[in-house]
């Protein structure tokens, strides 16, 4: 088979999808999809977020059953009823949230599920070997005998990718490989990948971010809600073109904004430091300011202290040093270090994790719309009692003015999408007009036509004059939206520079560790 | 104490370790692929009503024994059915086979036997009989290791044997086999043993018909070993200290056997002395008997330290919400 899989463009198709449909209860993920990559491209997926692309691909990995349609590998029709199947099939696959057992070590999950008999050791050593092999021919060392759990999300990646060679894999589909790497560590990725192409793999490369598709792939498909509706060649696109067929409309790729006037420093932030239960140091001296009408980006790779640092700001985590809003100094480990202090003090906060700390899911949307500020006198009828109708008719106003969609306050938090949930929270908390808003990971999740309106919100609310702490491990976002940038790297600030004299390339290499010249 | 009562506590810390052990490795199995168990109890007691009602009919320990297998698989089964099939609630599934087996052995024993809820005593082949090993009387004059080797290691029943055993056995199927790896896996994290091609149901249902086969060894054993019938909630919350230690073992094999030794020593202390006296004041029968289940609780409690449980212990596996 690999032989001739250089050459393969006039043998069959490494993969023929046909008229694949999956419906999630009432939600359609997949809907008549046809698809066909050929052997030995690396074939580019791309779609806004619950476009269906994952659930397309585990459809033919086999974690889920298509409830129509038809998969053929290499020209011959197959059924994939599990993974196994898929396995068999040649096919592996790097999933966006990695299925690893965390407790064991890399060469017990490799072997997992592919043992050679009813005993370990055998496998486990002859894993070690052809780890060994793999590693010098593809780049990809990792040592056998660590523990995923003590592994960065990297090197967890690589483990995946491991796995899926050790099966001998001929199609390697991976699904959002960058979302949790350096620039640095995606571009040793994308060699990797040219690599394996180059021996005869084919690859699916799935993807939100329209530059990788641009720079990796031969062939691109484009999804829009469960649909299929463009294959073309990389070359003879645009990333224009394809955000547009991805949203059904033109969008604005680049953000617009006037330069940042900066007037009174708002946030103050001397020598913060946060040590957690496990007692790992997760802030180590963190010393930022935030000025009135001015967006701070914190940049870094997931999991390098900027959740801490949110935390510690919006009162959800003690820590010791000193914060100051207006020079006034704020309770960090007291009794006064609670949400509610912090609103008071002019504080608004718009957590990473939305769904988990941004909301309550299964409540309305109108009780989701006061959270936080259930004791402001102008929310009760009396002391004590919630004024219901009051606080469900400025829902509705507010949820009219972001433009959630539908505008419905009675609907549970849970029954919007991404992009709207979002906005039910950023409505909450813009429209208190705080003088420092906290932002995280605004756009994650969130649709390309949402993300357009969420940066404007955030830009008009700094040239309104307000501080915005912005953290986000899109580079993309936070090159575009702030003025000036910190980047954090094991909890430290490896050092500040204005956005409109740092690029890609020397944040990628901030994020990294490596120490930033002197700003 | 004197030597011959250290002995005497000693050995009876292994025969009440003994039930304590086998349903704590049967736990182990279970909680190791993600199923908790807390339903140890109920199937202990079912497997001591139907071996004991078994050996008493047919004089056999042997069909006993099955029996007692039988019954507790069979009530593992449903767990399994309720757990892994239907994925319902572990503990609901868990609390209600203790309920179907404590109400139902007493019903059934009535109305069989009509002995007030028990089983006949059982005599000669319908129990287990102590097993003298090799030279134990030869040796026993031997100072300190004769009395250790004929009174503490020899002149137990099989089932004592094969419980310490089963701590090696299981040590190895756990850490040295391909069973040992999936399972393992698939209590942290079901959707790695799934994607890598392996049927998590069938990993799942494995460890729980395990976890059966152990607590109808455990059951059997209070029965037919330990005692000579079955009597109402002879139990006595045994599966209950046998999760307890299962937790403080940090659902580990050797660790288990420490644990239920542990527990077996308080509750041999606890028979022997009945009364003791503290500063003068003479403590209560009832509070020595309390001591081991007081342990329990303050284990519970978390004196133990951090016990990282099976990450994906007791939640259902379920792909499409
Ligand atoms: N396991 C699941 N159960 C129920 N709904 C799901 C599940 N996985 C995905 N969905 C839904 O299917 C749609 C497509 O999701 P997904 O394939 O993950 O999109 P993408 O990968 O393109 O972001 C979304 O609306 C999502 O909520
Ligand atoms: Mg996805």
């Amino acid at each position: 088979m690999a032989a001739d899989a250089g050459t393969g463009t006039s043998s069959a198709p490494a993969i023929e999808l046909r008229c694949i449909s999956k419906a999630f209860g009432p939600v359609r993920a997949n809907r008549d999809i046809s698809l066909v990559v050929r052997r030995g491209t690396i074939h580019g997926i791309v779609g806004e977020n619950g476009a269906g692309k994952s659930t397309l691909m585990s459809i033919l990995y086999g974690f889920y059953k298509a409830d129509a349609g038809e998969i053929l590998i290499g020209g011959r029709p197959v059924q994939i009823g599990d993974s196994q199947d898929a396995i068999r099939a040649g096919i592996g696959m790097v999933f966006q949230h990695f299925k690893l057992v965390e407790p064991f070590t890399v060469l017990e999950n490799v072997i997992l599920g592919t043992e050679d008999g009813a005993l370990l050791k055998p496998s486990l050593a002859k894993a070690r070997g052809t780890l060994r092999q793999l590693a010098a021919d593809y780049e990809l060392e990792v040592d056998p005998d660590a523990r995923i759990e003590d592994l960065g999300v990297g090197m967890r990646q690589r483990v995946e990718i491991l796995k899926a060679l050790y099966r001998q894999a001929d199609i390697l589909i991976l699904d959002e490989p960058t979302g949790v790497l350096t620039p640095a560590e995606a571009d040793h990725l994308f060699r990797i990948l040219e690599n394996l192409k180059s021996q005869g793999k084919t690859i699916i490369l799935i993807t939100h971010k329209l530059r990788e598709i641009m720079a990796a792939t031969d062939t691109v498909s484009v999804m829009r809600r469960g649909e299929m509706t463009a294959t073309l060649r990389t070359a003879d696109t645009s990333p224009a073109e394809l955000a547009e067929l991805m949203v059904g409309r033109k969008v604005l790729l680049r953000i617009d904004k006037s330069p940042a006037r900066p007037g009174r420093r708002v946030l103050e932030i001397e020598k913060l430091c946060v040590t957690d239960a496990q007692g790992i140091a997760r802030l180590s001296d963190v010393s930022l300011s935030v000025r009135a009408g001015e967006i701070l980006g914190i940049a870094g790779v997931a999991g390098n202290g900027q959740s801490h640092l949110l935390e510690v700001l919006g009162g959800m985590r003690p820590a010791t040093g000193h914060v100051r809003i207006d020079g006034k100094e704020l309770d960090l480990s007291g009794p006064g270090c609670d949400g509610r202090s912090r609103r008071a003090a002019g504080i608004a906060h718009v957590p990473e994790d939305r769904q988990r700390e941004g909301l309550i899911m299964p409540f309305h949307a109108w009780e989701d719309s006061v959270f936080g500020y259930h004791s402001d006198p102008a929310l009760q009828s009396a002391p004590g009692l919630m004024d219901n109708a009051r606080i469900r008719s400025r829902a509705g106003d507010q949820m009219a003015r972001f433009d959630v969609r539908p505008p419905n306050p009675d609907l549970a938090a849970q029954s919007f999408s991404g992009g709207n949930q979002q906005k039910l929270v950023l409505a909450r908390e813009i429209e208190r007009n705080p003088d420092l808003l906290l932002v995280g990971q605004p756009t994650r999740g969130v649709d390309i036509g949402a993300i357009e309106f969420i940066h404007r919100r955030i830009l008009e609310l700094r040239d309104a004059g307000k501080a915005v702490l912005l953290v986000s491990v899109e580079l993309d976002e936070i090159l575009g939206l702030s003025d000036r940038i910190a980047v954090m790297c094991g909890g430290r600030i490896m050092g500040e520079r204005l956005a409109s004299d740092t690029d890609e390339t020397e944040l990628g290499l901030m994020m990294a560790g490596m120490k930033g010249k002197a700003a | 104490m004197d030597f011959p009562t250290l002995l005497q506590v000693l050995d009876s810390t292994v025969r009440l370790a003994t039930p304590l052990l086998l349903a704590c490795l049967a736990g182990l199995f279970s909680e190791r692929s993600g199923i908790y168990d807390i339903g140890l109890e109920g199937k202990m007691l079912a497997a001591a009503f139907c071996s004991a009602a078994t050996a008493a009919v047919t004089g056999s320990v042997w069909l006993g024994l099955l029996a007692g297998i039988g019954g507790s698989m069979a009530l593992a089964g449903l767990h399994g059915l309720s757990a892994i099939t239907f994925r319902g609630n572990q503990l609901i599934s868990g609390v209600a086979i203790n309920f179907l087996a404590a109400g139902l052995t007493v019903v059934l024993a009535q109305d069989w036997f009509h002995q007030g809820g028990r089983t006949p005593s059982l005599l000669g082949g319908a129990r287990f009989e102590a097993i003298a090993l090799p030279f134990a009387e030869t040796l026993r004059p031997v100072p300190v290791l004769g009395p250790v080797y004929a009174e503490l290691i020899s002149g137990h029943t099989l089932l004592v044997y094969v419980a310490a055993l089963l701590v090696p056995a299981s040590w190895w199927v756990l850490y040295r086999t391909r069973f040992g790896l999936r399972l393992r896996a698939v209590g942290e994290n079901p959707e790695a043993v799934d994607t890598a091609g392996v049927s998590v149901q069938a990993t799942r249902y494995a460890a729980v018909a395990i976890c059966g086969l152990l607590c109808g060894l455990a059951g059997a054993y209070l029965a037919t070993a330990l005692q000579a019938g079955f009597s109402r909630d002879m139990t006595a919350g045994r599966g209950y200290i046998a999760l307890a230690a299962l937790i403080f073992a940090k659902w580990r094999p050797w660790q288990a056997l420490g644990a239920t030794l542990l527990f077996g020593l308080l509750q041999a202390v606890a028979l022997r002395y009945q009364n003791i006296e503290l500063g003068g004041v003479g403590l209560p029968v009832q509070v020595m008997d309390a001591l081991p289940y007081i342990l329990t609780v303050v284990i519970l409690a978390g004196f133990v330290g951090r016990a990282i449980p099976p990450r994906a212990g007791g939640e259902p596996y379920v792909k499409e919400r």
